[in-house]
């Protein structure tokens, strides 16, 4: 897998301007379309820049229409880009080159690559084949895929009468058999029930530890992000706002913190401490500015009876939101 | 090579997965090859036995002859690819196929193949009772069928190429089926498809000559049934090469073209 201390992805001032023709409404408008389309130019990724070292799981977050799937498209190889340097595992990724088609994955929770009229087995061996997998190794592959993803009871049946859930896991072996070592994850936990999107992320990261595969994973449910990514990039606009740990993203992006305080009841007033986001049983949330939480912590210990008292960095559903609420950084 | 090989056997084993799933709508597929030539048999006929017992140089059992050939041929040749490409391309499927380290074609080939060898026997089957019940006359000279199987295999590939490079339409064009249908409109008319080409005007066979349609349906059907000289079928083959050649470059040219705009339009 390429050179140690070289990144496996590259990219720097990436950007993908789709052409897109505009329709007006009116008949003369339409009439005019037929003969000379109008269109206008849609930045979709505006110029982003960043690496990820080998064996890294980065969460790559953004709003819907932020650019993140054209990323990902650019960095597997099925967009080209329309400025920019992109590098991955030291290929140029549009070439399409065979060699590093057969070191890299992109699996895609709203599309499906598995047959869809008969058992997900049958995709599983042509895969074999065209990535030319030995049998020695694709045999133990799969054996470990079928344990870690729970897949026994599924390869046999027509993929059209799998749940959404199991047919996630399958299409997710399918991208995974021939042991990619970058591996990039667009939703894969989309559309399903938490304890499937947490036996997914257990898998991801089981897999990134055994292999030492490189991983780029967008999701829109933190938990995953929580989960897996000590990194994460984000975009909105198709500029990056931000690269770094999740936790200095909470730092930058909030300015308060929450104070659970769990007193006997919902009796008193608390405002003069801080914002009262709810109370429930006695359970009171407050946000208060991050510089004062210390002497607001100090002052509620001492004037009120408190039970219990936890000081926490706001949910990060809420840090993102924020995050995305702003245009540029 | 070798991993060439194994690609096509795992094809072939899903292909028939994927049939024996299908087995009913199979099973009317194979009825509607059959009937369409049939069709064109039953009526020929009835031209030919109101004129006197024939039509031009093709009597009764001629007609019966051509189109139970033309029959065989038909589902030899025949692809399904350009009813797929747009499907293909709105369901990202073929954003799949970009991904792998191989070229797309080679699954379609294989599919194709494993489809064909598997209906190959109930088609000869029926082709046989027709020959039968019609009283076909099939006379071919003995060097006539041993240049029929290339020539069949070049119909197949040229008609592959042909076919695959048109589908690939769908990379500019979001609905297709315009053009599907012209060009199965020509099909019909130019291949020999409706009506044994020797019958038709003198300017629509040169017609004929000038494009490929003739060379994948018309010359191997006219070949086994014994109405060609080696020198006509000498020409045949040539023709064949010919837009075999012309076939190959356009599909390398299409799909390079096509390529660049689906990586730069996305889907």
């Amino acid at each position: 897998m390429g050179i140690p201390n070289t990144p496996a992805v590259h990219i720097k001032g990436l950007r993908k301007v789709y052409v897109v023709s505009q329709q007006e409404s009116g008949a003369r408008a339409v009439l005019q379309g037929l003969v000379r389309r109008r269109t206008i130019e849609v930045p979709a990724v505006d110029g982003i820049s960043f690496d990820l070292a080998p064996g890294e799981i980065v969460g790559f977050l953004g709003p819907n229409g932020a650019g993140k799937t054209t990323t990902l498209k650019m960095l597997a190889g099925l967009l080209h880009p329309t400025a920019g340097e992109v590098k991955v595992l030291g290929y140029i990724p549009w070439k399409r080159d065979k060699t590093f088609l057969r070191q890299i994955t992109l699996v895609m929770g709203q599309r499906n690559q598995l047959i869809w009229d008969i058992p997900a087995i049958h995709s599983f061996e042509l895969n074999r084949a065209i990535y030319r997998i030995p049998s020695g190794i694709y045999r133990s592959t799969l054996g470990e895929l079928t344990e870690l993803l729970e897949l026994e009871p599924l390869l046999n049946k027509p993929v059209r009468n799998l749940s959404l859930g199991e047919r996630m896991k399958c299409e997710i072996a399918a991208g995974l058999l021939h042991r990619p070592g970058m591996v990039f994850l667009d939703e894969p936990t989309i559309g399903l029930d938490v304890t499937m999107q947490r036996r997914i992320r257990s898998f991801i990261a089981e897999y990134n530890h055994r292999f030492g595969a490189t991983v780029l994973l967008t999701s829109h449910y933190m938990a995953d992000v929580e989960a897996l990514c000590r990194r994460v990039v984000v975009i909105h606009h198709g500029k990056l706002l931000f690269d770094g740990d999740l936790s200095s993203l909470v730092q930058k992006f909030t300015d308060h913190k929450t104070i659970v305080v769990q007193l006997g009841d919902c009796q008193a007033d608390l405002t003069e401490y801080g914002e009262v986001v709810s109370c429930v049983d006695g359970l009171v949330t407050l946000r208060v500015p991050r510089s004062e939480t210390a002497q607001v912590t100090e002052r509620l210990l001492a004037d009120l009876p408190v039970i219990d008292l936890l000081v926490e960095d706001p949910p990060i559903e809420e840090v993102i939101e924020r995050v995305f609420a702003q245009e540029k950084p | 090579m070798k991993a060439l090989v194994e690609l096509y056997a795992q094809q072939f084993k899903t292909t028939m997965a994927a049939m024996f799933q299908y087995r009913a709508s199979l099973l009317i597929w194979m009825i509607g090859q059959v009937l369409e030539p049939l069709v064109y048999l039953i009526v020929w006929s009835a031209v030919s036995n109101s004129a006197g017992g024939s039509v031009g140089s093709y009597t009764t059992r001629d007609f019966a002859g051509y189109f139970v050939v033309l029959m065989l041929v038909n589902q030899f040749s025949y692809t399904w690819i350009m009813y797929e490409f747009e499907y293909r391309i709105r369901e990202g499927l073929l954003s799949f196929a970009l991904l792998k380290p191989v070229h797309p074609i080679h699954s379609d080939i294989a599919d194709n193949v494993s489809s064909k060898l598997l209906t190959l026997p109930a088609m000869l089957l029926i082709a046989i009772a027709l020959a039968v019940a019609f009283q076909a006359s099939i006379s071919p000279q003995h060097w006539a069928v041993l240049v029929f199987i290339p020539v069949l295999l070049m119909a197949f590939i040229v008609r592959f190429l042909l076919e695959w490079t048109l589908a690939l339409a769908a990379f500019w064009i979001t609905r297709v089926s315009a053009i599907n249908q012209t060009y199965f409109v020509l099909m019909l008319f130019l291949s020999g498809q409706i009506a044994p080409l020797t019958l038709l005007p003198y300017p629509v066979q040169i017609l004929a000559d000038l494009l490929p349609f003739r060379w994948i349906i018309g010359f191997p059907v006219e070949l086994l049934l014994g109405k060609l000289s080696p020198v006509d079928a000498l020409i045949g083959l040539g023709a064949q090469a010919a837009w075999l050649l012309i076939g190959f470059v356009l599909l390398r040219i299409v799909w390079k073209a096509g390529t660049k705009v689906y990586s730069a339009v996305g889907a």
